[in-house]
């Protein structure tokens, strides 16, 4: 294996901090096959070409709308699914670097006590049939990281770490209430003791109180355990609130990535803007001029030619129908993946 | 205190007398009697719909907002049973109009479902349920044409392509001979809206009609139900838990919770002087840009099951400032503190800072 520590930083322009995740090239094509004996027709690009990375204690928010391929990007980075094509360099706990996507499956599962996954339905995530206890306590079995007297203290730690009573580490899921079972799979998940977690749409399925609360949760113990994230989310106000920096995704591909701040004040690419200005404000006194897209996102199996918005780009010219834009630095931390990104002023979401 | 305590059975100062008011809910109540006990889903929410505006009615899940809207329109699913006033003017509300109670009616009667659908429409969070999937589009939409506004096949028809194409639909002529897996999910929804619109109802109730789209698309179907407004001077009840959306489409607003009206007023009095405990803390929940690196305001615990809820405020067991003795000892009336501006809480004229909006 031809990994170094130089990987972690490569093909983004050299990188500043300490980088623990680097996506390369990331692509998953979702064979469509077809009649009797299922000739691949064609493929579902849910995931083409992204690249990013992710620094140590960062949480990194990754927005779109359904269909977008961010649920697959993030199970890609896991390998929960095989990726067709690209690398993913993460440095583990002892400083090891390594391509997850050339490890055998013996390497992998050592690797992954370090990456975790919280799920977004806090119901179907947990199995009815096993207690709290159970299920908190299996990631630990079943890395072989816990046992006896050891495991049940350990689990009580980490039921009260999320804010349960561990008095009621017997009941069954369907005793807790939805926040209650998404604190459940929070700990289920940190019980490895991870480096990194991939939120996968973790506070969409909660009320916004309740959502208050798992959000200032999940800040906590990212400091307390200084873990880095991986956040999805089709809320810009929860992306907003919770990430260092953020990508947006449209159709597979990575169009921008910035820092929150950046990106909210001064977005590069025209459907970030869009993105931003149809997310409707909590405040009735600011009724914004918004810009109101036509259509409807792209189908991936049918993507349109060239740049995938320009059938919905307000500010699409020739060239954004004939050439796929490149993927390129615009200012530190700040890419883009648009032909115009140089020539427009956009309009962010909070004054410029 | 000045105070001004409410008439029990009539708390709000606008009735059905007045002319710009075309509903009026009073203590409207649905109860559902189960074996465990008796389940409030509504438990007396005062409703004021006027000519031509938006109210919208917000909470969380399980506060009751979706059965309210159902019982406005008696469609309350069994066993539950309504009870109170729903006072609505018909034929339009001119000033001659006659004044019925829903509630009297029979809930499968005639009158009833000349009001559903002719002078009641409602929209719903999920297109594809609306819809049934054996029928085309232009059929769906043309029963309800056939049912309240002409007898005749090919006027019917003519509307219904009308009403498609004013929703912004393409190609409406097509979409008519179309079912309903062919269209995309806001399609659906321009479809579901355009049969809503169908029969010009006077009042449309939209229970969480952009909750399943994506923003961009949410965006367009919002902006679309803004401009019907307008044009047809459509009353519409909004129903939704997210406050960026209350915000962008309401005139006045009602938040509920436990099956009960806490706050009522317009608009900017709810985003900028909110007197709620509850509906202060919903508003500083919200993640944005200005709360950002600190941490938001939860709401401890979690709300009540809705089942032999103890006397007093609903609110009181999540409360920072409840009292006990006080808050726990009676049920708490609506109470106006200003024009236009209803409490339920005790301590309503005791908190005149109010919530910051953004």
């Amino acid at each position: 294996m031809s990994v170094r520590e130089a990987d972690l930083g490569r093909g983004h322009d050299a990188v500043q901090g300490d980088v623990i995740l680097n996506v390369q090239s990331l692509k998953k094509y979702f064979p469509i096959k077809k009649g009797f004996l299922q000739k691949t027709v064609g493929y579902v690009k849910a995931v083409d070409d992204v690249s990013f990375y992710i620094r140590e204690g960062e949480t990194f928010g990754l927005v779109g709308e359904s269909g977008c391929g961010k649920t697959t990007l993030g199970r890609c980075v896991l390998r929960a699914i095989e990726p067709t094509e690209g690398s993913t360099v993460f440095k583990d706990r002892e400083g090891r670097v390594s391509d997850l996507n050339e490890l055998d499956n013996k390497e992998l599962r050592k690797l992954r006590r370090d990456i975790q996954l919280i799920f977004q339905d806090p119901y179907s995530s947990l199995n009815p049939r096993m207690t709290v206890q159970n299920i908190v306590a299996e990631p630990l079995i079943c890395n072989g990281i816990a046992h006896g007297d050891e495991l049940r203290s350990r689990v009580r730690q980490l039921i009260e770490m999320v804010g349960l009573n561990s008095r009621h580490m017997d009941r069954y899921p369907h005793a807790f209430s939805g926040g209650q079972r998404q604190r459940i799979g929070i700990a289920r998940a940190l019980a490895t003791n991870p480096r990194f977690v991939v939120c996968d749409e973790a506070v969409s399925a909660l009320d916004v109180s309740v959502q208050a609360q798992i959000l200032n949760l999940l800040q906590d113990l990212q400091r307390q355990l200084s873990l880095s994230y991986l956040f999805i989310s089709h809320d810009l106000g929860v992306i907003q609130h919770i990430s260092d920096r953020v990508g947006v995704m449209y159709v597979g591909r990575m169009v921008e990535t910035a820092r929150t701040e950046d990106l909210f004040r001064r977005p590069r690419h025209p459907y970030t803007e869009a993105l931003l200005s149809a997310k409707p404000v909590p405040d009735p006194r600011r009724k914004s001029e918004r810009i109101v897209l036509q259509g409807e996102v792209a189908n991936p199996a049918k993507p349109p030619s060239g740049c995938y918005f320009h059938p919905r780009c307000p500010y699409a010219q020739e060239i954004c129908k004939l050439q796929k834009p490149e993927w390129r630095k615009v200012g530190e931390d700040h890419f883009v993946a648009c032909h115009l990104a140089d020539e427009l002023t956009l309009q962010g979401a909070i004054g410029s | 205190m000045s105070i001004e305590m409410p008439n029990r059975n009539r708390p709000l100062a606008a009735s059905i007398q007045d002319k710009d008011v075309i509903l009026q809910a009073n203590n409207l109540k649905v109860h559902f009697h189960l074996d465990e006990g008796r389940l409030k889903s509504v438990d007396g929410v005062d409703l004021i719909i006027r000519k031509g505006k938006t109210l919208g009615i917000v909470g969380e899940s399980g506060c009751g907002k979706s059965v309210t809207s159902q019982a406005l329109l008696r469609i309350v699913p069994k066993p539950g049973q309504v009870e109170g006033e729903i006072l609505l003017k018909r034929n339009g509300g001119e000033e001659t109009a006659e004044v019925v109670d829903l509630v009297k009616l029979e809930a499968d009667g005639k009158e009833i479902r000349d009001v559903r659908g002719g002078e009641i429409a409602m929209i719903f969070q999920e297109p594809m349920k609306a819809f049934s999937p054996i029928h085309t589009i232009g059929d769906q939409i043309m029963e309800a044409i056939l049912l309240h506004r002409t007898k005749d096949k090919k006027e019917a028809r003519e509307i219904g392509l009308e009403t498609l194409a004013s929703v912004g639909m393409s190609n409406p002529k097509q979409r008519l001979d179309e079912y309903p897996h062919q269209l995309s999910g806001g399609m659906r929804q321009r479809a579901m809206i355009a049969m809503a619109l169908a029969s010009h109802p006077k009042i449309l109730i939209a229970d969480e009609p952009t909750t399943a789209l994506d923003v961009t698309v949410q965006a367009q179907v919002l902006t679309l139900i803004n401009e019907l407004k307008e044009k047809l001077n459509t009353s519409v009840v909004f129903i939704t838990h997210d406050l960026g959306v209350i915000a962008e489409m309401s005139d006045e607003v009602a938040v509920m919770y436990l099956g009960k009206v806490v706050e009522y007023t317009d608009v900017d009095t709810l985003f900028y002087g909110p007197r709620h405990p509850y509906t202060k803390a919903l508003l500083n929940s919200i993640p944005s840009v200005t709360n950002r690196n600190t941490r938001l305001e939860s709401i401890e615990g979690t709300v009540p099951y809705p089942m032999n809820l103890p006397e007093g405020c609903g609110f009181y067991s999540r409360c920072p400032k409840a009292q006990s003795g006080v808050c726990n000892a009676a049920d708490i009336p609506l109470i106006k503190v200003r024009d236009n501006h209803y409490v339920r809480c005790l301590f309503a004229e005791d908190q005149n800072t109010g919530g910051e909006g953004q």
